[in-house]
């Protein structure tokens, strides 16, 4: 019962995405849902489960299987007035609907001369752990982090979830919003009150004085893994969970390695070009008289995601491979 | 049908957009263009005129990169179009838009594109909006031939009739995808047998008659209004090349001399003259109207300034802690450290 969910529950990843969605469309009649199944299948994982129930078919609408067209429609009806929040099945979809997002949506604000924005949320998942394959299983967001014009927010737990979601579809630009399919089921707690700080802050998961470990998303489950192990060795990790990827918060970043005068980002993006390029390039300028060692890309192997469980598991950083790279990093 | 004072209002739509088309070159000449990126209408203006004219005020609509016609005939002012193709400040879009991405929420121009066919979705949202708060709107797609071989057209199609949308898409036929005659780009030319099997109302305008196309028009989009939407192609020819450095290698002087003979323009100004409804001098006054507004227009645009450097990073989010930091900015704080 979505009605019941409060302040200071644990929650699931999925529930807190879903009562965003529910909270904001309460608040606004203008905000509406599409995309595929979204309606009375529930969403292929489960978010917008009953939602079509509370709000009605116009408002949860189940669209044909025309990605670039979803996206098209959903940027026509936020330049009329409403605010769409479009569900894309996997980001690896966003192939089919690049023109609408890229030059489209993205430019739109920019090529008119500031008269009107996008305001719409493309949610999305991506990321490995169902064995699903090259096409279901990647981790794009450097495809969108490349363009001007859109905000890109990458969660790791329900309470941000929840939060960064709302904010979001508050905005008056479009922003892509990545879920990671191995988080819709794990749980934390949601405060309603907390408003979760800023929407383009990163967030300090733990403070530490020995390394300063950056990532975002599912990873930073195992990032968190990772430093428990490490502390039994006496290593003190900081962990920076960006949550924003675009903007990313370039001053938190660079304010922790000054500290830890070491860095790891770790990314479930491929190695080359990626999210975490960025973020070490950043990390150089800013640091490099500090840095007491190089800083290392901890990311996805730079191949197409194997359906093979057992490969599957190493073509993205393993708890294992954190541990090791911070240890050579600190030796 | 005859209504005497739409025919001499169509004669003088189409007769703007040829002339601002035929003027628009000039800031090229005078140096004031933003590039050489502009493509002309010139053969199509009935298209856009009896398109244009059909629809209503609140009405929104996108196009193609060829879409100086149709945004004049919705009422795009000719001083604004003519700054934002020259790169100004004054202009629709401050300039950064250019010739292919003039919009105006004002007018209902929802933007024009230059991705072929990226602006179709675009009024499939708009109906769906329009149907969402209850407004009595309708949203049209223009687009070219090129487009009726792009997939995203066929998503949106259905995607009109499935939710019995307040759209209309637009096809003007122009027969040339840029370099490539419609015979080397489509296998079965039978554009609205495609739009009728997806459950769209169709209309195929092969006039000359820029009236008859108008009442055509204006009784399809009356039934998008009332949520059933309509394919409408109009046939028509592109009197010149893809682009202004175009020079049609790609095609016969014969068959341009041949095409150009079935001129829209020509077609209703001798309508005019043997309905009596003008005489020649009067067309003539008119003519020199229509000369005289796009001298101001042109003059306008040369008057404009030129947008400040900051304006480069301005526009691109609303909030304005999001604006992007110039990269000088950043190499000199790098530099800095």
């Amino acid at each position: 019962m979505l009605q019941n969910k409060n302040f200071f529950e644990e929650i699931t990843f999925r529930d807190a995405l879903r009562l965003a969605m529910h909270d904001s469309m309460q608040e606004n009649k203008n905000i509406f849902i599409m995309g595929v199944d979204v309606g009375l299948y529930g969403g292929a994982y489960g978010v917008t489960k009953d939602l079509i129930n509370i709000f009605g078919k116009k408002r949860v609408i189940d669209t044909p299987i025309s990605e670039s067209a979803i996206i098209g429609s959903a940027i026509g009806a936020a330049m009329t007035g409403l605010r769409p929040i479009v569900e894309l099945m996997y980001i690896d979809f966003f192939a089919m609907a690049m023109d609408q997002i890229a030059n489209q949506a993205a430019k739109i604000r920019y090529m008119f001369g500031g008269q009107i924005g996008v305001p719409m949320i493309i949610r999305t998942q991506g990321g490995i752990g169902r064995s699903a394959g090259a096409q279901h299983s990647q981790s794009l967001e450097s495809w969108i982090m490349h363009l001007p014009g859109l905000y890109l927010c990458a969660p790791s737990t329900p309470n941000d979830a929840y939060h960064l979601l709302k904010k979001a579809i508050k905005r008056s630009d479009p922003t892509i919003f990545i879920e990671h399919k191995m988080l819709y089921n794990t749980k934390g707690k949601l405060d309603k009150m907390n408003s979760a700080g800023d929407l383009n802050k990163a967030s300090v998961r733990l403070l530490g004085k020995d390394i300063t470990i950056i990532s975002y998303s599912r990873m930073i489950s195992l990032v968190n893994e990772a430093a428990s192990i490490l502390k039994n060795s006496n290593i003190s990790v900081e962990i920076i969970d960006l949550r924003s990827l675009k903007p990313f918060d370039k001053e938190t970043i660079i304010e922790s390695v000054k500290k830890t005068k070491r860095a790891l980002i770790v990314s479930e993006g491929h190695y080359t070009s990626s999210v975490a390029s960025e973020i070490s390039s950043s990390i150089f300028e800013h640091c490099y008289k500090l840095l007491a060692k190089p800083v290392l890309r901890y990311t996805a192997e730079d191949v197409p995601i194997p359906s093979a469980p057992n490969l599957e598991k190493i073509s993205v950083p393993t708890v294992e491979g954190i541990v090791s790279n911070v240890k050579k990093l600190l030796n | 049908m005859t209504n005497n004072s739409k025919l001499i209002e169509l004669y003088t739509l189409m007769k703007r957009i040829r002339t601002f088309e035929e003027r628009v070159s000039e800031l090229f000449i005078k140096g004031h263009t933003a590039g050489s990126m502009f493509h002309l209408s010139i053969g199509e203006e009935i298209a856009a005129a009896c398109m244009g004219n059909a629809m209503q005020k609140n009405d929104s609509f996108t196009t193609h990169h060829r879409g100086h016609g149709i945004f004049l005939a919705k009422g795009g002012n000719p001083k604004y179009m003519m700054a934002e193709i020259a790169g100004k400040k004054d202009g629709y879009c401050k300039g950064k838009g250019g010739s292919m991405h003039i919009a105006d929420m004002r007018l209902g121009h929802l933007g024009s594109n230059a991705i072929v066919g990226g602006g179709i979705p675009t009024v499939i949202g708009a109906g769906l909006s329009y149907k969402y708060q209850s407004f009595p709107n309708i949203s049209v797609a223009f687009f070219g031939d090129g487009a009726m071989q792009q997939g995203i057209l066929y998503e949106s199609m259905n995607m009109a009739v499935l939710w019995e949308l307040p759209v209309v898409f637009c096809c003007i036929n122009n027969q040339y995808g840029m370099g490539t005659k419609i015979d080397d780009a489509v296998g079965l030319k039978n554009f609205s047998g495609r739009a009728k099997s997806f459950g769209l109302n169709t209309l195929h305008i092969k006039t000359l008659d820029v009236e008859e196309a108008f009442y055509q028009v204006k009784s399809a989009l009356d039934k998008a209004r009332k949520n059933e939407p309509s394919f409408i192609e109009i046939d028509c020819y592109r009197f010149f090349g893809h682009a202004r450095m175009d020079k049609s290698p790609y095609r016969s002087e014969k068959e341009e001399k041949k095409e150009r003979a079935k001129d829209p323009i020509v077609f209703s100004r001798n309508k005019i003259i043997s309905n009596q409804l003008l005489n020649e001098n009067n067309l003539n006054n008119i003519d020199n109207q229509i000369s005289l507004e796009m001298d101001k227009a042109i003059e306008f645009a040369i008057q404009s300034p030129i947008n400040e450097e900051l304006e480069l990073y301005t526009d691109i989010f609303e909030s304005e802690e999001s604006k992007p930091e110039k990269v000088q900015d950043k190499i000199n704080k790098i530099l800095s450290i």
